[in-house]
């Protein structure tokens, strides 16, 4: 019995019940009731999800759902992941989001709009056809605005950063559209089935222009620089369960996106497919965390650090794309292989540090962290959750994130193989950025932790925070579960993994057929160890992590024993003999991130401002400084911003060619019709 | 399962354990005597551990759990780093696991819970450590990697033991301009990651240049003993994996038990050697400025992007 179908079918059913209950139901009941069907929407994802990576396949036509185009449903392994992927961070943002509405967003209509968000994200992988999956997105895209705006009366940077979501999510939808309909055009079909069997007949014009467009299209959703302009508004505004979704479930569909199209669409491409989609994500993944070293707001650091996370998926995707044009087909899918368990990696961690992250702002109010620390105290289980994500976002073992960088360094390390000079500058290149994008991220999130949450607080608001309520602290602990398994036994995922790159159209094993590999997948999980079936390598991660934990206890029982001491005992914080340390002389978010903001001075482009006045007596003696200093996202500063001038003033000189007159705006359409009937005889 | 196996990864872990602290003193009697002092002798770093064990425990006020754990996260990671590092043998239980790239991230979660606890006290110093180390460790990644990536080619895989078994039976790999440049990137990396001349300076106490010294400014007594052992050992563990990779010779291959004492006599020396080398380097360099160190490692880094090219454009693919 096929489990995929009736578990979409609930998914659907509960997601229509959440809407109406949260339209119609008291304000007291409304959080728990929308978040109950939430969460089932995201059990029913997980379950569907879960049967496609265990093998199972569904497919649907629904012909008289939609009219002309119908509606076609499939879901195969890789949708699956997703689909499995997306299901689990509802689950956590659901129960996170049942204590976090309570004194936030419980209007009527953001928790009616939640449903349908979690919906979209379970069903988006499983369209098949461009109609369908476009009209799923597109929904997605509406809702998930809908929700970032939640909070736009109490602040007005929600609606700065509703109008840039706005605008960016249907640029990227414009570029979908062109792309995916050029391809049904010329395909002559627009079921996944008939774009696939058409891909080959395609001129490498058609098919290039396709991936370009697609890339930039999905690589909006999945924050590829330099189309990331909307994230760090989007995400830090966004009511924190909604950050969780966005960042953890909705950025992956369009690496998804990317992995549907270019793999199994268009059935890979040329070389410079896979070195334009390594370049980028490389980009991507520097800059991603670069910023995020920088930032002083919590949420902005994580915005950039989903930046970051996708910058490597990328990073997998295009290297997997340089194989499999080179014809290394194993390591082409040990390299998607690498980019998807990270697609798993940073949902786990990312849910769960939006999740503290929230709770953070939920107690003191704040997101700066010039303005926060001294939270373990007053909020030890938050601060416990945010360090299990934040270990897991450092690629640091026994970090969950360790493993998928891991396994993407070792299909880099290995490329070399693959032939092309580009090829041989490439790998290196990305192999540096993955490691420097490593080296800042444990940069930016010790920071986060060690400011934000450890020593004394920098604000009253601070010292008054308290723990959150337990459904919160239950949400973000089901993604710290889900962490902690995922670092310690990924084996488990590894047949999974090796199905949905199979379904990509990337078989771990070569035509000649790699022997004894557990379902043929390029990472064999048995063991308890990771094992690169055709390469040499491998990864205990369990035993690592048992490793540290008998040093530390054998340490700690070898120090007890040769120590001679007195008992333990407290004393005062040395400072210099000046007395009690106050909480000015603490290391700041900003103070911590100085030399790193040096060293990339020319990345970052910050900005100063000195403005000294001076006493109206004399010129010498000051009587106010204001010093103000800030490091705008400068891809924004030097690419927007220009470009929107030039629009504005665009529309200002259009202002003149409408004054009014019918008799103008008549002339206006004749001569526009004449023209076109002139181009039309002339090229005709 | 072969018995002579488990022996060399617990006289290795024994070893560089016992040995760490003689080696810190062997470097500084070097330096003493070159500089034309007399020195405390090698035996001192051992007095001092000694003496530190005997004092009382002290837990800075407002301090929480990663103050605590902080020294016993980096002996304990330390030690497992060099238990996986073959350096007496390349035949052991652990050395399927053995990965170079583990190796280099567990010293890397040494460094990264020594900051934590170092922004834990609240202090100026600690944050001011905390920020400069973890600097230093974000610039120090690439570099290390591409070493990694650079001594992977010839073998094939980033496993330690088959980078090291591949050296001992074909030495020429080592003598091409991959192995030296390569050897190069990772010394200056190595001084970078254990704090040594001209990064930082770990005989300053002066407030504005020390890095390491200013995170563990707050640690007495037994914490501050192992601090002090934690960071001995990731130079002995770096020391030792360097002479594992560049000069891989007396590394027992097999599973006989002689080759595994000679192996182990054989380490000692290498690894005292590297140490009083290093030693005898730093007195005639002094330490750079912070913002200079930067481009020690973008140095450093291009040194290790050209072993990759190397590897690959000579080889003639």
């Amino acid at each position: 019995m096929n489990a995929i179908a009736p578990a979409l079918a609930a998914a659907s059913g509960l997601a229509a019940a959440g809407s109406a209950a949260g339209l119609v139901s008291p304000e007291r009941l409304r959080p728990a009731l929308v978040g109950v069907c939430t969460a089932g929407v995201g059990a029913a994802g997980l379950a569907a999800g879960g049967a496609a990576l265990g093998g199972q396949r569904w497919s649907a036509s629904l012909p008289d759902l939609l009219p002309l185009a119908g509606v076609h449903l499939a879901l195969d392994a890789l949708s699956g992941l997703f689909t499995a992927v997306s299901g689990g961070v509802i689950v956590v943002a659901a129960v996170y989001g049942i204590g976090y509405s309570r004194q936030g967003p419980a209007g009527r209509g953001v928790q009616a709009v939640l449903p349908l968000f979690a919906w979209t994200l379970v069903m988006v992988p499983a369209g098949a056809a461009v109609s369908t999956f476009l009209l799923l997105w597109e929904l997605m895209a509406a809702s998930s605005l809908l929700l970032v705006v939640a909070e736009h009366r109490k602040r007005a940077a929600v609606r700065e950063a509703g109008v840039w979501y706005a605008v960016m999510t249907h640029l990227g939808l414009v570029c979908l559209l062109i792309a995916l309909v050029l391809f049904a055009a010329r395909a002559g079909g627009e079921t996944f089935p008939a774009l696939r069997a058409a891909s080959d007949t395609l001129s490498p014009a058609v098919r290039g222009t396709v991936f370009v467009l697609a890339l930039a299209g999905f690589g909006s959703k999945a924050d590829m620089v330099p189309l990331h302009a909307w994230l760090p508004r989007a995400y830090p505004e966004a009511p924190s369960h909604v950050s969780a979704l966005m960042s953890a479930a909705m950025a992956n569909l369009g690496a998804y996106g990317l992995i549907r199209t270019a793999f199994d669409l268009l059935g890979g491409g040329p070389r410079w497919w896979g070195l334009l989609a390594v370049a980028l994500g490389a980009v991507t993944a520097v800059y991603g965390i670069v910023q995020a070293a920088v930032a002083t707001d919590l949420k902005c650091l994580l915005a950039y650090s989903t930046s970051e996370n996708l910058g490597l998926v990328l990073i997998g995707i295009g290297a997997a794309l340089l194989f499999d044009a080179g014809g290394n087909c194993a390591l082409a899918a040990l390299a998607l292989v690498a980019a998807l368990l990270h697609v798993v990696n940073h949902a786990a961690f990312k849910a769960l540090l939006f999740g503290a992250a929230g709770s953070v702002v939920r107690a003191t109010g704040t997101r700066d962290l010039d303005a926060l620390g001294g939270l373990r105290p007053r909020m030890p289980v938050t601060t416990a959750l945010f360090a299990v994500g934040a270990l897991g976002a450092i690629a640091l073992p026994p970090g969950n994130g360790f493993i998928s960088e891991w396994l993407l360094l070792q299909s880099l390390i290995h490329g070399l193989a693959a032939p092309g000079v580009a090829t041989a500058v490439m790998l290196p290149v990305a192999i540096a950025a993955i490691a420097l994008s490593a080296g800042l991220a444990a940069a930016a999130f010790v920071k986060a932790l060690g400011v934000g949450f450890f020593a004394r607080p920098r604000s009253a608001a601070a010292a008054r925070a308290h723990e959150s309520p337990p459904t919160m602290l239950a949400g973000a602990g089901l993604s710290a579960a889900a962490c902690v398994a995922l670092a310690l036994v990924p084996g488990v995922l590894a047949d999974g993994l090796g199905r949905a790159a199979a379904a990509a159209g990337l078989r771990g094993a070569g035509p000649t057929g790699g022997a004894g590999a557990a379902g043929g997948g390029p990472i064999g999980g048995g063991e308890l160890r990771l094992r690169l079936t055709e390469l040499s390598g491998r990864l205990a991660p369990l035993w690592i992590a048992a490793a540290l934990v008998a040093a530390v206890a054998a340490v700690l029982l070898l120090v007890r024993a040769l120590a001679r001491g007195p008992r333990r005992t407290g004393a005062p914080l040395w400072a210099c003999g000046a007395g009690a340390p106050t909480a000015r002389m603490e290391y700041t978010a900003t103070s911590f991130a100085e030399p790193l903001q040096r060293v990339f001075d020319d990345v970052l482009a910050p900005e100063q401002d000195v403005d000294v006045t001076p006493v109206r007596e004399s010129a010498y003696l000051v009587e106010r400084v204001r010093y103000q200093h800030r490091v705008p996202d400068r891809i924004e500063h030097r690419l927007y911003q220009p470009l929107l001038r030039l629009l504005a003033r665009a529309g200002r000189a259009g202002r003149r060619l409408a004054d009014g007159s019918v008799h103008r705006y008549l002339g206006y359409g004749f001569t526009t019709l004449v023209a076109v009937l002139l181009a039309l005889v002339v090229t005709r | 399962m072969n018995p002579v196996g488990t022996v060399a990864v617990v006289a290795q872990v024994v070893l560089a354990c016992a040995g760490a602290p003689w080696l810190a003193g062997l470097m500084r009697q070097v330096r003493a005597r070159l500089e034309g002092r007399v020195g405390a002798g090698p035996g001192q770093p051992w007095r001092d551990l000694r003496k530190l064990l005997h004092k009382q425990p002290v837990t800075a006020t407002g301090t929480g759990p990663a103050f605590r754990a902080a020294p016993l996260v980096v002996v304990a990671t330390a030690v497992v780093a060099a238990a996986l590092v073959p350096l007496v043998s390349t035949r052991t239980p652990v050395s399927g696991d053995a990965d170079l790239i583990v190796v280099v991230a567990l010293l890397a979660l040494g460094t990264v819970s020594l900051a934590l606890a170092g922004l834990d006290t609240g202090t100026a110093f600690g944050g001011m450590g905390a920020s400069r180390e973890m600097t230093v460790a974000a610039l120090v990644e690439p570099t290390l990697l591409m070493s990694v990536f650079a001594l992977s080619i010839p073998a094939d895989s980033t496993n330690l033991a088959a980078i090291v078994t591949g050296a001992v039976h074909d030495p020429a790999r080592l003598a091409t301009p991959t192995g030296l440049l390569a050897a190069v990137a990772l010394v200056a990396v190595t001084l970078a990651e254990t704090g040594r001349l001209p990064v930082d300076n770990p005989s300053t106490h002066l407030e504005l240049t020390m890095i390491h010294e200013a995170m563990v400014l707050e640690y007495s007594g037994p914490d501050l003993a192992l601090i002090e052992l934690g960071a001995q050992l990731r130079l002995t563990v770096l020391l030792g994996l360097l002479a594992s990779l560049f000069t891989p010779w007396g590394i027992a291959t097999g599973t006989g038990a002689a080759a595994l004492v000679l192996a182990l006599v054989v380490v000692t020396v290498k690894v005292a050697l590297l140490g009083a080398l290093l030693a005898a380097a730093e007195v005639f360099l002094a330490k750079i400025r912070l913002f200079r160190v930067p481009e020690l490692l973008a140095g450093s880094f291009l040194l290790a992007l050209l072993a990759v090219a190397a590897s690959y454009f000579l080889t003639g693919e």
